[in-house]
């Protein structure tokens, strides 16, 4: 029951992190239609800029924390108004495609700056834990389940309580009318594009202390589709729903189940739950309108 | 644009465009034929290479360009062609046999996909590809007493009918495949299932309501797209002699989608125009890695810049060109400006130089240029 619990427990804050990556798919998803397949990379790019102002410039933690956000942010609009705006209109493939070009050149570039090696950063969670009983917590598990919270917390008052976040809404249910209603749809998408990088950043630099910062931490986006798709990928609580089960289902399928399973228990829990509800657990019923 | 004039029901749909187009196709396939005796063993094996991709870009071409969907997991079906090869070799198949049967074999697991694809639209069929691509991948890593795991399989020289077959001879049996399939693939477009992929393609309600039964046909593009590429990944088994599962990679799914888009997703002339590409690409980032620290060299140098610049613009030159991720900086910078300045594609480059030729003192660029596409909150 222990282990059971404890396995949990990392799931839980693992599924987190998946969550907070497919929160960034959904934002973007909703408001354009299109998938970012570089949404990996670019949690990826948060992380190693945290190496930089942590490791390297020797910051603060927390002082770090908001220059990535910030960088990031202004990085996600470039991105967009470089590769996503040119082609807004096209087919989905076409955008999809350009997304993983962007997501190979943010590797490549990342590769080129920082170097190959494993680089890990200080943070005032390291090595600290939290025991109840028997049950040992890491902190930094601990400060990715709390600012997953947080962070679900502040965009949900985004979205409900301010003029920006209405109106990012407006264009992600019906572009036309928010066009109609005066809203400047194509700076909408560039801003939904720095949220998103924003928090993609966040946890790359929440998720640094637990992997190692290394190339191919963006993978990990990878695994952030399945939890996308389960919880519909278009509505922002079934993300992070969608997260935290996948990072359950990965913890408990490595601890219980055969060598091998951990790394495809959430590839067969997606094709499972697309074949079973193809839009998802989360997902709206809608019919397209021709 | 020319017209043509019609005057018969078969006209519509001719295998080859004119007759100087079968004229120029048998002049290419009698000089491919007449390579082995004119061409090197490098530039021979480029162009088996070249073909196997070939094949991989039409089997996409017809899912992705002709039945409009999404798969970035073909290099599953690759990996079970290759490995359907190495194991029926193993056990002596003939491969006059083993051939065809990994194209149906690695079918039956392209129509075994295509089942979800019928309820998943666009995005989510992309995802539920990839998701397989990664389960195949472990699945072969860890089916160790047929696979042999992480330690990869060998595999002895292909023979027919008791031949040995030298790169002459598999250059040959590469070319004959190539050529069947592509011929294949002509029929099959401008086959009633041709058009009714393109319909599902179009607009998948449209066809619905015009009699197309959509679930049959996506399956079937499905079935014939991983058949096909089962057949490359038979070639690809015994060009490479060795396979292991990280040679059926995400980043190999990915190159398979980049000759589609950069050849052009509409014509099959496409898919070969971007296998062409993808494997020159090689060999041309390995000159210029060689080349480009000269050409700065004597740039800087021309330029009568401080000292302390050009020796760091040269180390700034040196460590780009050789960083270890240089390829797939330009792959992805490709694949973008591919995207947005060229959508049609090499193959569309060639329609519009081969239209300006032939309109030569009237062509008008304007005319040849895509029409810009527009979101819904721009039409005004």
């Amino acid at each position: 029951m222990l282990d059971f619990t404890q396995q949990l427990i990392s799931g839980v804050a693992l599924g987190c992190v998946y969550g907070l990556i497919a929160l960034g798919f959904v934002l973007i998803y909703k408001a354009t239609e299109v998938v970012n397949f570089a949404q990996g990379e670019i949690m990826m790019l948060g992380a190693f800029m945290s190496v930089t102002f942590i490791t390297t410039l020797g910051l603060n933690y927390w002082l770090s924390f908001v220059l990535c956000v910030i960088a990031m942010a202004i990085l996600g609009a470039i991105m967009e108004r470089l590769v996503i705006r040119p082609i807004l209109g096209y087919p989905q493939f076409s955008i999809v495609m350009a997304t993983i070009g962007l997501g190979l050149v943010i590797r490549a570039l990342v590769g080129i700056i920082w170097g190959t090696d494993d680089l890990r950063i200080e943070t005032p969670f390291t090595d600290g834990v939290f025991t109840i009983g028997k049950l040992v917590i890491a902190w930094d598990a601990l400060s990715i389940i709390v600012a997953t919270i947080l962070l679900c917390g502040a965009l949900y008052t985004f979205f409900r309580y301010t003029r920006v976040g209405i109106a990012m809404q407006a264009t992600s249910q019906n572009m036309l009318a928010a066009y109609y209603m005066g809203i400047p749809v194509k700076r909408m998408f560039s801003l939904i594009w720095s949220l998103s990088a924003m928090v993609a950043c966040a946890a790359g630099i929440l998720l640094a202390p637990i992997t190692l910062v290394h190339a191919n931490l963006g993978f990990l986006g990878i695994k952030a589709f399945p939890a996308a798709v389960l919880g519909g990928f278009g509505s922002i609580p079934g993300a992070v729903a969608g997260g935290i089960t996948i990072g359950i289902v990965e913890s408990l399928s490595g601890f219980y189940l055969p060598e091998g399973f951990k790394d495809v228990a959430a590839y067969i829990v997606l094709l499972a739950v697309l074949l079973w509800k193809p839009q998802g657990l989360f997902g709206l019923n809608a019919i397209k309108k021709v | 644009m020319a017209h043509h004039v019609r005057t018969d029901y078969g006209d519509s749909e001719p295998l080859f465009p004119s007759k100087a187009a079968a004229f120029w196709y048998a002049v290419l396939l009698a000089g491919l034929i007449a390579a082995p005796y004119v061409l090197e063993s490098y530039y021979l094996s480029q162009l088996v290479f070249i073909m196997i991709y070939a094949i991989v870009g039409v089997a996409l071409n017809i899912l992705s360009g002709q039945a409009g969907q999404v798969s970035i997991g073909h290099a599953a079906f690759l990996a079970i062609g290759a490995y359907f090869t190495a194991v029926s070799q193993k056990y002596g198949v003939p491969l006059v046999l083993y051939l065809p049967l990994a194209g149906i074999f690695t079918g039956i697991a392209g129509y075994l996909v295509g089942l979800p694809a019928l309820r998943l639209h666009g995005i989510y069929l992309a995802i539920a590809t990839l998701a397989f691509a990664f389960i195949v991948e472990e699945i072969i890593a860890r089916w160790e007493s047929v696979t042999n795991g992480n330690e990869g399989l060998m595999l002895p020289p292909p023979t027919v009918f008791g031949l040995k077959l030298g790169t002459e001879g598999f250059y040959y049996l590469c070319l004959l495949v190539t050529v069947l399939v592509i011929l294949a693939a002509i029929n099959i477009i401008r086959s009633s299932t041709g058009r009714s992929f393109m319909a599902i393609r179009d607009s998948e309600t449209a066809a619905r309501s015009m009699g197309i039964d959509t679930a049959r046909y996506k399956t079937t593009a499905f079935a014939l797209s991983a058949g096909i590429t089962g057949i490359a990944g038979a070639l690809y088994a015994h060009k490479m002699s060795f396979i292991s599962p990280e040679m059926f990679s995400l980043s190999v799914s990915i190159d398979f989608v980049m000759i589609i888009i950069i050849g052009g997703l509409v014509s099959l002339r496409g898919a070969v125009f971007g296998a062409i590409f993808m494997i020159m690409a090689d060999p041309l980032l390995i000159i210029l890695k060689d080349k480009v620290p000269l050409w700065s060299d004597a740039l800087t140098h021309g330029l009568f810049l401080p000292d302390t610049v050009t020796q760091a613009i040269q180390a700034g030159v040196l460590r780009v060109v050789n960083a270890p991720g240089l390829k797939s900086l330009i792959f992805g910078i490709i694949i973008i400006v591919f995207i947005i300045y060229e959508p049609m594609g090499l193959d569309g480059r060639w329609q519009r130089v081969k239209a300006y030729f032939k309109q030569f003192p009237l062509a008008r660029q304007r005319a040849a240029r895509p029409p810009r596409m527009f979101l819904k909150s721009e039409r005004r």
